[in-house]
């Protein structure tokens, strides 16, 4: 096969960065896209060039690691899937492809495909845990669980943090990503002590980092490579809701007047 | 004890609003009073199909009158619809310069698979209704840019001013922008405030299709019928 590559090149924050063009032959239709890339960059050392930047680590897409645009689309055209687990046999010879990283003003590129996701930690740390006594391990049936809310939690739980959700989305908002962690805890017994100021924790720091906010466009669905339904961005804004409203502070006297 | 109470649910509320999800609240809270307001003008307008009764009133013209028969009523309705659209708008703006500034450097290419055309553009739906409204009351409420605007009399005023081709066509456009607009926003009202489930949001959002194409057939059908000489 015969691609024609047009990657986004930015040797670091500060400097602006550009489209450059690369042509590859001979690139096999069983090369993962990121193996495509490996043969790119193998190219660009043997003329002394500087290789392309991007990151990955278990090319397995359950770690997400990896990610960027391919002709505007986050982790490219096969949906459900991470960019490491796309192959070349999902484009044909003399395609034309322009990778780009996420674009957000949360995400600034590190250098050429990498940006720094960090934001999505620290949203996490504002919100998405539970308190619990750590200490020998409880009985597995100690709390009843609905299987139905299991398999909910669970498939909010899958979410891998890629961040192709806010790269999607017009508004460059990360309410997906929020929302999964949101109702991964707050749709199980143990996540109900926190579960509203979570709600509002998150959501605030999700703002505070520069994310837009959602306007129910589901580019952000479409594009998520563990199909993380829109139902939890609709959960989130349901408990960010109680949350704001029946906040209380703590009791002065610590509950005892 | 009492400022502090004040103080304090003042900021509930702004902590309520600051927080993006807030401002989308607003907006589908607003959004529900105004859907509810162009499904009831909507069915009072089409009484321009009615014929006159044996005094020789129009039907619409009578409806008209009702409407006004208490100032009080009818600003109360005003100012509720007023401060809807006041604080829709305004949400809107504060979304949409959060957006932007959220992403500063665009996409060479982009893509828009699996998103509704509506969705995309309810940034330009909406301001362009908005100036609709605007000219909307100056033609049929105060009779400003009509040809020959007499109060009360609206079967007259609804044929006079729909005679003027380029009026008309404007209607049309707007009504067309309007379907767009509630094509999504009539099921995106209740996904801010919450409420999704996989057997009600596809309903919903069919539901809302259906809702669009009638209010915009609805209203898109007065204007023709004056141009086509049905309704004189």
């Amino acid at each position: 096969m015969k691609i024609t590559l047009n990657v986004w090149r930015q040797a670091s924050p500060a400097e602006a960065g550009r489209m450059v063009k690369y042509e590859l032959d001979n690139v096999s239709e069983h090369m993962s896209f990121l193996e495509m890339l490996d043969v790119l960059n193998e190219q660009l050392i043997g003329k002394g060039e500087l290789p392309v930047s991007f990151d990955h680590d278990c090319r397995e897409g359950i770690c997400g690691s990896c990610g960027f645009v391919i002709n505007g689309v986050p982790h490219g055209p096969r949906r459900g899937t991470t960019v490491c687990q796309l192959h070349m046999r999902e484009f044909k010879s003399g395609d034309e492809l322009f990778l780009e990283p996420w674009r957000a003003a949360a995400f600034p590129v590190i250098k050429d495909l990498v940006v720094n996701r960090s934001a999505f930690d620290r949203i996490i740390q504002a919100g998405g845990f539970v308190s619990i006594p750590t200490g020998s391990a409880p009985d597995g049936n100690a709390i009843p669980v609905p299987k139905k809310d299991s398999d909910r939690a669970m498939s909010a739980a899958t979410c891998i943090g890629c961040g192709a959700c806010v790269a999607a989305c017009p508004n460059a908002s990360a309410s997906l990503f929020t929302s999964a962690k949101v109702s991964h805890l707050g749709l199980l017994p143990q996540g109900q002590p926190e579960r509203y100021d979570r709600a509002v924790k998150m959501v605030n720091q999700a703002k505070e980092e520069g994310f837009g906010g959602c306007t129910n466009i589901g580019l952000c669905e479409a594009v998520c490579p563990k199909n993380i339904s829109l139902e939890n961005i609709a959960r989130m804004n349901r408990d960010f809701t109680v949350g704001a409203w029946t906040y209380r502070e703590a009791a002065a006297e610590g509950g005892a007047a | 004890m009492a400022m502090s109470a004040t103080a304090s649910s003042l900021a509930r509320v702004s902590r309520f609003y600051e927080a993006p999800v807030g401002k989308k609240v607003v907006m589908a809270v607003t959004g529900m009073v105004l859907v509810g307001f162009v499904l009831g003008h909507m069915a009072g307008n089409l009484q321009i199909y009615l014929p006159a009764g044996a005094d020789g009133v129009y039907a619409i013209d009578r409806y008209g009158a009702l409407l006004h028969a208490s100032e009080e009523l009818l600003w109360g309705a005003r100012l509720v619809l007023l401060a809807s659209i006041g604080l829709h708008i305004w949400s809107a703006i504060q979304l949409a310069t959060a957006a932007n500034a959220a992403r500063p450097v665009r996409y060479v290419r982009h893509s828009s698979l699996h998103s509704s055309y509506a969705s995309r553009t309810m940034y330009w739906s909406g301001p362009i209704i908005g100036l609709f409204i605007v000219y909307h009351l100056l033609h049929f409420t105060t009779g400003t840019v009509h040809p020959d605007y007499k109060y009360l009399s609206v079967h007259d005023n609804v044929v006079k001013g729909f005679s003027v081709w380029y009026a008309s066509a404007f209607y049309i456009v707007a009504m067309s922008l309007l379907c767009l607009h509630l094509y999504h926003g009539v099921w995106s009202m209740f996904q801010s405030l919450g409420f999704n489930h996989p057997r009600y949001t596809p309903r919903l959002q069919f539901g809302a299709k259906v809702f669009a194409l009638l209010i915009a057939a609805g209203n898109i059908s007065i204007p023709l019928a004056v141009l086509t000489g049905l309704v004189k």
